[in-house]
């Protein structure tokens, strides 16, 4: 258990934690180089190539491959535009907030380099509305890279014109759905449209479009730096390079923490984030974000590497947003499931009948079972509306009879509850085991 | 009438101009008019809907979607309480059942529960017009309010702009 860090998107924040926002500070650490070397070599599929060797998947949830995402605009059709998500909504994810207020100049170098890629002379950064202060140095990150001649009419004399303007949301976690997100952006409540039309095809303004998470976009000035081989070193199998991670809940030491892909769980609850408060036991974790499944404290389970594909393949969860939820031996896993269905239902946009009711209802089930209102049958209930939403409840949130996976999101929980709790569940509703 | 003051029209104007389409900037526009007035009044809805060329109907559908916009007077401070899961287990449902009773009769306060915050690394987190305050307790929490509502902290607005900051 003796993992560091590896720290390159957070290696700025740590080193210069008195003003790595500021743009003295950014540039005495080295921001913008790579962007000026980009555009002297003048070469977008140059970088287009970097970040395809890199194996660079992106960190907003999906875990889709960004080259490839890039490569599905259609050719020729302009204006096109980078909208970079920065919603950062999921429960207990809190990386993107932490990039976006100590280090926006890393960011606005990502999005340039993104820009002249894809051929994008405007790009949108869609903040959370409640991130005050990140939008603060987000806003005047730009405002300063502006007067530098990092961003504006022809860069450095390059004669690419870049301009990045900062949407503030309004609180909802449903426009961190790229599709919402872009609805919402065009003044719209925030609604995921049916696909297809893919964004790439018809998004913002029904223009070509890419949607990228703000720490995907944080890393591309590394990728471009190293070079996409070097960066693929990094890691494990189709996991290339570092991700950082959110711990939270039970451990000691709660905190953001950047590791090479292929540590384990045990790794970072223990080795960084310092193992359980009073040394109690893990009964259980969940690694993706709200919306992944769970699993347990078993040895098994924290000895698992951090691994997209394998996580998913093995045990059905993802490493999703990058955030780690840590419920010691004393914790309710009923309460726990109920608060993120009431989530689930408070964030439903209501567009499908399946989310919009049966997110209410399973918040309702769920409620009454970890009061000690449970009833024999509610398991099975659960299961029923589950199937609703999901069909095959425990392959969830693979299949899905809604618009976006939202709703599917909801069942994760109650597979989980079913596959690691059913005798302790069923013991709370007065079925013996 | 105008519901925007002068500086703010102005501010208004320039913010339409930064989006391919004005619609856009609706809800740039309803933090602007928050900052300003303290609440998404209809008097602004009205104003809004002027200047990014749609109805105030459509201003209002839209803005009725999101959690931040006040569609009714709420205090000068509004205290969001995180109870998602990593407060849930850190004591977030206790700091929001202190600070509501504390501040029931208190019309300058106003306490929400909200969902997480992105402040989870320091729950149980709280945000004062989305100002973050982390590793609370019921007793820290009121001392964080009672400090606002002293005036020895300076509140950002309700749509949690600094005084005199740019929306
Ligand atoms: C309900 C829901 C919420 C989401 N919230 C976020 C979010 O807050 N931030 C984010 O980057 N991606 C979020 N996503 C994923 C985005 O739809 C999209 O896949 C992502 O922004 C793409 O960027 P990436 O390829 O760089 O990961 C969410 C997806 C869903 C279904
Ligand atoms: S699944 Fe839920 S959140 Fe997603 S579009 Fe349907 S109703 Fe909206
Ligand atoms: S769960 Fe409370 S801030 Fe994230």
């Amino acid at each position: 258990m003796s993992v560091e860090e590896r720290r390159i998107v957070t290696r700025r924040l740590h080193e210069r934690p008195e003003d790595s926002w500021t743009i003295d500070g950014a540039l005495a650490s080295g921001a913008y180089r790579v962007w000026r070397e980009v555009l002297r070599t003048g070469d977008p599929a140059a970088v287009q190539e970097q970040v395809r060797l890199s194996g660079l998947r992106g960190r907003g949830g999906a875990g889709f491959p960004t080259a490839q995402k890039w490569s599905f605009l259609p050719e020729g059709r302009y204006p096109r535009y980078l909208v970079v998500n920065g919603d950062e909504g999921e429960p207990s994810t809190f990386k993107d907030r932490m990039l976006v207020e100590r280090d926006p100049h890393q960011l606005v170098e990502g999005i340039a380099i993104a820009s002249y890629a894809i051929g994008c002379n405007l790009a949108f950064v869609y903040l959370r509305g409640e991130f005050a202060l990140g939008y603060e140095r987000l806003t005047q990150a730009i405002a300063d890279a502006r007067s530098h001649g990092f961003l504006g009419r022809d860069v450095l004399g390059s004669g690419f014109d870049l301009d990045v303007v900062v949407h503030r949301g309004a609180g909802a976690y449903i426009c961190g759905e790229e599709t919402a997100l872009i609805e919402s952006l065009e003044g719209e409540r925030g609604m995921p449209r049916i696909r297809p039309p893919f964004p790439a095809v018809e998004g913002l303004y029904a223009k070509p479009t890419v949607v990228n998470n703000v720490e995907t976009l944080s890393t591309l000035p590394h990728i471009v730096e190293m070079g996409g081989e070097e960066y693929a070193k990094l890691g494990v199998n189709r996991s290339t390079g570092t991700r950082i991670f959110s711990v939270s809940g039970h451990v000691k030491r709660p905190g953001n923490y950047e590791v090479e892909l292929g540590v384990t769980f045990r790794d970072l609850v223990f080795g960084l984030a310092g193992g359980i408060r009073d040394d109690r036991a893990v009964k259980f974790f969940i690694p993706g974000g709200a919306s992944s499944q769970w699993l347990t404290g078993s040895d098994e389970h924290l000895d698992a590497p951090l691994d997209m594909d394998f996580v998913q393949q093995t045990y059905g969860v993802m490493l999703g947003s990058g955030a780690v939820m840590v419920f010691d031996d004393t914790t309710d896993p009923l309460l726990v499931a109920w608060r993120l269905a009431k989530f689930f239902a408070h964030e439903s946009c209501g567009k499908c009948t399946p989310c919009r009711e049966g997110t209410g209802w399973i918040e309702k089930v769920l409620y009454r079972m970890a009061h000690g209102m449970g009833r024999p049958e509610d398991l099975d209930l659960l299961f029923d509306v589950g199937d609703n939403i999901s069909p095959g409840v425990v392959n969830a949130p693979f299949t899905q009879t809604t618009i976006c996976p939202l709703g599917p999101s909801v069942v994760s929980s109650i597979a989980s509850l079913h596959r690691y709790f059913r005798d302790e569940v069923q013991a709370r509703v007065g079925v013996s085991a | 009438m105008s519901f925007f003051t002068d500086a703010n029209l102005a501010r208004a104007r320039e913010i339409v101009a930064r989006y391919p389409s004005p619609k856009s900037a609706i809800l740039p526009l309803a933090h602007l008019a928050q900052d300003q007035h303290g609440w998404l009044s209809p008097e602004a809805m009205e104003q809004i809907a002027e200047l990014t060329g749609v109805t105030p109907a459509q201003v209002f559908g839209t803005c009725s979607f999101y959690t931040m916009f006040k569609l009714r007077p709420c205090g000068r401070l509004v205290v969001s309480v995180c109870t998602n899961v990593s407060c849930l287990v850190t004591g977030g449902p206790e700091i929001l059942d202190h600070l509501e009773r504390r501040y029931a009769l208190d019309p300058d306060v106003t306490v929400e529960e909200v969902e997480c915050i992105a402040a989870c690394g320091g729950a149980p987190a709280m945000q004062v017009n989305y100002e973050f305050h982390e590793r609370l307790t019921p007793e820290l929490a009121e001392d964080v309010v009672d400090a606002y509502k002293r005036g020895a902290l300076a509140p950002r607005t309700v749509s949690g702009a600094r005084a005199g900051g740019a929306a």
